[in-house]
């Protein structure tokens, strides 16, 4: 029985211990091919890349601030209507849904989550857009035209359009998170407000406010990465132009768009090098927003926490 | 006093109307886009759009034909790459993840996840596209696998957790190599769920298109070689939905019907494969 | 040689936690030996220092002699490989691999052990251990059944015979009944005592009674230390330690 220097156990650890590695240095690459590329713009263009407001490839001048603006003011919009419908729904599901009801609601959502986004924008730019603008954006701009959030033509593809076709897309994670969420709580909590005698809504307001708020910020910041990041869905309904402003009526662009659609016209390094610069900002965004979310959601629970990234 | 008891009971009502609300509103556009999916996908649904290449304006029949060998061909290349480092790197992490090395690769795994798919096909255009001065399955097939990988990496590593100490005991104490009690038992019994887990990330990557805007770019003709664009049925509905042809727009919707399919079989014999198989 | 197993001065620590207090003892071939204490005493952690399972366990450290065939197993000298596939554990909840067959179950040891038996051999010592194991008439015609789908019993005898397929000299068995009913309990006593013929047996068990009826000898630990050991005869009706007949009487445990 002498022992062999168990060459196959360490070869085989080994192995496998390189595959993970290989998976390390495609990171790596990743991140330092985007550094790589777009250090000639970082370079020439410097800090006015993040304050210039014009963006005109044919004049060599590279201000992201439209694409910057558009995209946090779509992704905030769309968190303002995924975040209550989403708490929302997850409040019914887990306290007030009958038991057969739960699992084919939470089926329902998981096939929200499945549909590919170039098929949200295909149904935005044929039914959304069209509904919006028609029952929406029309009768507002024509009652409170005046007001600078509803100002200009409504043409339909517009800030509002992503906002809401975006919202869609990210309720299906703010649900399931949501639902882990509020499923900590310890029912003893629950069952002592209800026996001094509060009603459902207390309960749910008192215990649940109170010991899900930081798990519902984790989602929300979770909901938020995946809207930055989103392209086909935005680019086919938010209009597409490199503009600044404030009404949502009008038409807006977004850095995930903008690189999807001129990434294969851009002429010149210079060009290409601010568009890789746009994908490496977004990178680093999305990174930090999804580490914040996974720091906060550790607190609650493995599960909740392992939803970050799509 | 009645009157607080009164109000209370009312905004317990009005409360639970409103999470009711939430709950329909979420389920809402599901329905609708279904709906429409089948409502207006009905009328471009013919034999043609499955045996055809696209055809100019005007013309009748085309179909996205080359666009589903395309899909599969660079979802088939992903995937070739993707399972074995993916799947050994998952098993690394489970059975052998305890250091430091582990959690950094735990950390990129996780920040590879949450990467948005675009930059992948800016990974896949630097990666191939500039030095082959072309663009080509390798390079789509590439930015799909950087999607694909962590995701695999991740379920291969949960469902391994997943199988008791007590199998992993029993294998050793028959005096099986740990190596062979690694992969013939412990992987064997999680099979299923590591198999779903590929499954999921397949009907992820098929659905795909901005990954592929760049690298792939999409083709009218059926591919000469991997070293060439080539189509892929997301690339062809986006292009056809954004086009001003209103029989265009009849294809683009046909074609989203198509590839929704794809992904709900796959999606949906997924989590069956784990059901039956228990 | 009258031993099977010589364990001399047995020490072992968890980290900084002594589990195990000098054990010396000897396990008489092809015969019952009973290991029997109080919870925390020590008894699983000895058995597994005899198969070495705390190979896998951080932390782990053992002084001390346990001989088998002519050799000092828990050296590290020795492969506990090769030790295992001589030296058969079963465990206290029955284990069969999930999602295998009863067959492949049984088979497991032998495909993987690098011995290289044949198909038609494979079938024939399966046949053998599920006999053996007192489990053959109820599953012959069912060997393609998962082995999940056995009773309780049933699966501890799978166990049984899945371990007796590698054809071990010795087997250890962990409070083998302890997850099982009556019936079934009394089954596999019945079984061990057929084994003994063959095998040396070691079993672990909380239950005195148990011990009584089914072992040649019988040891008694305490806090990690080896107590007493002598014939299950004698340990019962007239041991020479107090702490035993306390123990045994139920003033404690």
């Amino acid at each position: 029985m002498k022992a062999r220097a168990n060459i196959k156990d360490f070869l085989f650890e080994k192995t496998t211990a390189l595959f993970a590695l290989c998976v390390l240095t495609l990171t790596l690459l990743l991140f330092g091919l985007l550094v790589r590329e777009s250090l000639p713009a970082i370079r020439k263009i410097g800090a006015s890349f993040a304050t210039n407001t014009t963006w005109d490839p044919v004049l060599e001048e590279f201000g992201a601030l439209p694409f910057l603006y558009g995209t946090v003011v779509s992704s905030f919009l769309a968190i303002l209507i995924a975040l209550p419908l989403g708490v929302g729904a997850a409040i019914f599901i887990n306290e007030f849904a009958p038991e057969w009801l739960k699992t084919p609601i939470s089926f329902l959502a998981e096939l929200l989550a499945a549909i590919p986004s170039v098929i949200y924008g295909l149904w935005g730019i044929f039914v959304l857009v069209p509904i919006l603008r028609d029952y929406f954006m029309k009768p507002i701009s024509y009652a409170l035209g005046w007001i600078p959030l509803f100002q200009g033509p409504v043409y339909g593809p517009s800030m509002l359009a992503a906002g809401v076709l975006l919202s869609i897309m990210i309720l299906p994670f703010i649900l399931s998170v949501s639902r882990e969420v509020l499923a900590t709580v310890p029912r003893v909590q629950k069952e002592a407000v209800l026996s001094l005698g509060g009603t459902h809504w207390e309960m749910i307001r008192i215990v649940i406010g109170q010991h899900c708020i930081p798990g519902i910020f984790g989602a929300t910041i979770l909901g938020l990465g995946r809207a930055l990041g989103e392209t086909m869905a935005v680019t086919m309904v938010i209009g597409n132009r490199p503009d600044i402003v404030l009404s949502l009526f009008q038409p807006g662009y977004s850095m995930a768009a903008v690189i999807a659609n001129e990434f294969t016209e851009a002429t010149g390094d210079l060009y290409l090098s601010a568009l890789v610069e746009i994908g490496l900002v977004l990178f680093l965004l999305t990174i930090v927003l999804n580490f914040a979310a996974k720091l906060i959601l550790k607190r609650f629970t493995p599960a909740a926490s392992k939803r970050t990234g799509r | 006093m009645k009157s607080v008891a009164y109000r209370r009971k009312a905004t317990d009502r009005i409360m639970k109307a409103l999470f009711l609300l939430s709950a329909l509103l979420v389920i809402l556009p599901l329905f609708l886009i279904f709906s429409d999916l089948l409502w207006k996908g009905a009328k471009g649904l013919k034999w043609s759009l499955l045996t055809d290449l696209p055809r100019p304006v005007g013309e009748p029949g085309g179909g996205i034909a080359n666009g589903i060998l395309g899909t599969l061909t660079v979802t088939g290349l992903a995937m070739a790459g993707g399972i074995p480092l993916a799947v050994l790197s998952g098993i690394y992490l489970a059975e052998y993840g305890k250091g430091a090395f582990a959690s950094v690769v735990r950390f990129a795994v996780d920040l590879l996840a949450g990467v948005p798919s675009i930059i992948m096909g800016i990974f896949g255009y630097v990666l191939w596209v500039l030095p082959m001065k072309r663009f080509s399955a390798w390079a789509g097939a590439s930015a799909l696998a950087m999607i694909f990988i962590p995701i695999v990496v991740r379920t291969t590593e949960e469902m391994l957790k997943t199988v008791p100490v007590p199998v992993r005991e029993a294998a050793l104490a028959l005096g099986i190599e740990r190596w062979k009690t690694t992969l013939f038992i412990t992987v064997r019994t999680a099979s299923a769920g590591i198999i779903t887990g590929v499954l999921l990330a397949m009907a992820r990557i098929l659905g795909e298109t901005a990954p592929l805007l760049f690298t792939a770019l999409g083709n009218q003709f059926w591919q000469t070689g991997l070293d060439q664009p080539i189509a892929a049925i997301p690339l062809q509905v986006f292009s056809y939905a954004i086009s001003p042809y209103d029989d265009w727009h009849d294809k683009a919707w046909a074609g989203a019907v198509f590839l929704i399919l794809m992904v709900l079989v796959l999606s949906i014999g997924a989590r069956l494969l784990v059901r039956t198989r228990r | 040689m009258e031993n099977a197993i010589e364990v001399k001065t047995l020490s072992a620590w968890f980290g900084d936690h002594q589990v195990l207090r000098e054990i010396t003892m000897g396990i008489r071939r092809n015969s019952v030996t009973s290991v029997m204490g109080p919870s925390g005493c020590g008894k699983s952690t000895f058995i597994r220092c005899l198969n070495r399972m705390h190979d896998l366990t951080p932390g782990f450290r053992m002084t001390g002699e346990v001989l088998f065939d002519g050799r000092n197993v828990i050296s590290e000298k020795v492969d506990p490989v090769l030790l295992r596939r001589k030296v058969g554990m079963v465990f206290q909840q029955p284990n069969p691999f999930p999602r295998m067959s009863v067959f492949a179950n049984v088979a497991v040891g032998l495909r993987f052990n690098g011995k290289g038996k044949s198909k038609s051999e494979i079938v024939e010592v399966v046949e053998r251990s599920l006999r053996m194991a007192a489990l053959w008439d109820e599953v012959k015609d069912h060997l393609d059944q998962m082995g999940s789908s056995l009773s309780g019993g049933q699966q501890q005898r799978l166990c049984i015979a899945r371990a007796l397929a590698v054809e071990p000299e010795v087997l250890l068995m962990d409070e083998p009944c302890s997850a099982l009913d009556p019936v079934s309990t009394s089954k596999i006593e019945d079984l061990i005592e057929d084994l003994s013929e063959k095998y040396t047996i070691v079993v672990v068990t909380h239950n005195m009674q148990q011990a009584a009826r089914i072992s040649d000898s019988v040891a008694f630990f305490l806090l990690g230390e080896l107590v007493e050991m002598d014939k299950s005869a004698k340990m019962f009706t007239n041991p020479s330690d107090r702490r035993t007949e306390e123990y045994i009487t139920g003033r404690f445990g």
